[in-house]
């Protein structure tokens, strides 16, 4: 009895709650892949700015981390935007492997642009030890993880919802299938772009604040991330958001 | 005098690892430029040749394995074999995934060796790393220690650039190119794509272990932790798509022209003070990152672009007819 408890309190609830960080990371990039048809290298230094745009409410209004969130997503969307308009729209009609390099030049200028702002240290959300629930009297869980989970689930649900009966996400899904076709019906290319970054980077950004919030925030988190959440848009298939979110719970439980 | 002494010990440093980026830039042209493999891993690669010499040439200590005191001379060809062969093994599983994966594969592998040298305690001094490394030519008096050491780098550089520059025009590279350019056509026309991808991923791999081993017997020095990673990687794909992807001269200017400004912004911010002295050499980085995105942009060809193959290949004029006699058959 003791071995389950040790089992589910050490290893199967942080498996899961990196799984949920790993499949919304992934999300984003298979997402991407999907709409732009490249690999964005600069995921996980997005996912890194987000934990930073929430760490800076988080120190100026003494926010809680998950209240901090819509601004943090907010200000990633504006961030993944600026960046698609300056530099990987100009590269649009080029091979996608130019693009490829670009967004790896784009993460070593946002990770550069992190560490010259906030400097090389790691900071923290909240300090100190973190409360704890007992559930059925016997194992106990972070209130923080619960957390973390939960907001994973209701994103995802969102966004299968949003994939499934909106037209945004038809129109998504049909660009994802056949961008030729998709824009024959009248279907603008452009604006589903811009919508899929805003899906993308909010997923990153709350990816990168429950990442930073489970540990620690640190200039190289993303990138260091950036490995295991291939993987595991990979691994769940390129260009399909499902597979992301199981692949990343494959990826992280074994890994625990 | 003093002065003096001191800009030309700056001008022989710096064309010293100008020498070795170029090395390390014409080993990415071979893999990226003309057999387009996309490797992200080259700071792996750069540091198993650092290890594989610092270890053949340092003598007997406890902190790491060594002992072999072996001269530099044959130290530096078997780094280079080290690199080749760990790249060799890496291609023989990852050669066939697509530009991207490969990408993403070579990131992992460059991390998975940075990993085993820093927690390889007996064999590699873990975080301490190694030291003792000699350096060739240590011994000559004042300025012409280094100079010797500058005109060795530099002969190595121009071998490379040679080596490199008659594979791209023999018919090899034009097998290699071929592929890049159309994989299915290269197919068609006979050639084992899989083996010409392997070749080139491990000889690029080898220059990458000879430039290694070169750093690490020019500091002296070599440790997990001494260089960033991600940062020399990152700089030779910059000088390589500055100074134009494919073109081996384009990779040594390459290598000139981003080695010279990011040693010379070092100058600038080595005169700031408290808190900005340890930020500003980020704004360097981000610097260079904006120097590849306006290249991708708007000179895609870089500052040298590989001539045109085809020029090699024009056939000479042809000769002018001249009238044959009429051939009168034999009679049987």
């Amino acid at each position: 009895m003791d071995q389950i408890l040790i089992f589910i309190n050490a290893y199967l609830v942080p498996g899961i709650v990196s799984g949920s960080i790993y499949a919304l990371g992934a999300i984003g990039l298979t997402l991407l892949f999907g709409v732009l048809r490249f690999t964005h290298f600069a995921h996980g230094d997005v996912m890194t700015a987000g934990a930073y745009f929430a760490l800076t409410f988080v120190g100026l209004l003494g926010l809680h981390p998950v209240l901090a969130l819509p601004i943090a997503m907010l200000c990633t969307s504006v961030l993944c935007l600026g960046i698609n308009h300056f530099f990987y729209r100009p590269l649009m009609k080029r091979p996608s492997l130019v693009l490829t390099i670009s967004s790896f030049g784009v993460a070593l200028m946002i990770r550069a642009s992190i560490q010259l702002l906030y400097g090389v240290e790691s900071h923290y959300y909240v300090r100190g030890i973190q409360r704890s629930t007992e559930f059925f009297g016997t194992f106990r869980i972070v209130d923080r993880h619960i957390w973390i989970v939960c907001c994973a689930v209701v994103l995802m649900a969102a966004l299968h919802l949003l994939l499934t009966y909106t037209r945004l996400g038809k129109a998504m899904r049909a660009v994802s299938d056949s961008p030729d076709l998709a824009r024959l019906t009248g279907i603008s290319t452009s604006a589903i772009v811009k919508a899929t970054w805003v899906i993308g980077g909010s997923l990153a950004a709350v990816a990168g604040v429950f990442l930073g919030w489970d540990g620690f925030i640190q200039a190289n988190m993303g990138w260091d991330l950036l490995l295991p959440m291939s993987a595991a848009a990979i691994l769940g298939g390129l260009g399909r958001p499902y597979g992301a979110m199981v692949g990343g719970l494959v990826i992280a439980l074994p890994k625990s | 005098m003093e002065i003096l002494i001191g800009y030309s010990n700056y001008a022989i440093a710096l064309a010293t690892m100008i020498g070795i980026y170029a090395i390390m830039a014409l080993g990415l042209n071979i893999q990226w430029g003309l057999t387009g493999l996309f490797n992200l891993g080259i700071a792996g690669f750069f540091a198993v040749g650092a290890y594989a010499s610092a270890i053949l040439t340092t003598s007997d200590t406890t902190k790491h394995i060594g002992g072999f005191g072996l001269p530099v001379v044959l130290a530096w060809p078997l780094a280079m074999v080290a690199a080749a062969i760990i790249a060799w093994a890496v291609a023989r599983i990852c050669i066939r995934l697509r530009a991207d994966y490969l990408a993403i594969a070579t990131i992992g592998i460059g991390e998975i060796l940075r990993l085993i040298f820093k927690n390889e305690q007996w064999a590699t001094g873990g975080t301490r790393g190694i030291s003792n490394i000699s350096r060739p030519f240590e011994q000559l008096p004042g300025i012409w220690a280094p100079l010797a050491f500058l005109g060795l780098v530099l002969t190595l550089a121009m071998v490379a650039y040679w080596l490199a520059e008659r594979g791209r025009t023999s018919p090899w590279g034009r097998v290699v190119q071929a592929i890049r350019d159309n994989e299915p056509a290269a197919r068609a026309a006979g050639k084992n794509v899989e083996t010409f991808r392997i070749q080139g991923f491990v000889i690029g791999s080898a220059l990458m272990g000879l430039a290694g081993a070169l750093t690490a017997h020019y500091f002296k020095f070599v440790g997990p932790e001494a260089t960033d990673p991600l940062q020399i990687t990152f700089l030779v794909w910059v000088m390589l798509i500055v100074g134009g992807n494919g073109s081996n001269r384009g990779a040594i200017l390459g290598a000139a022209v981003i080695w010279t400004m990011w040693s010379a912004s070092e100058l600038v911010t080595s005169r700031l003070s408290g808190d900005w002295a340890h930020r500003a050499p980020f704004a360097r980085l981000f610097l260079v990152g904006l120097i590849l995105q306006i290249m991708l942009q708007h000179f895609p060809a870089g500052l040298m672009p590989p001539r045109r193959q085809v020029a090699a290949w024009r056939p000479r004029k042809p000769a002018a007819i001249v009238p044959q006699p009429p051939q009168v058959l034999p009679p049987f």
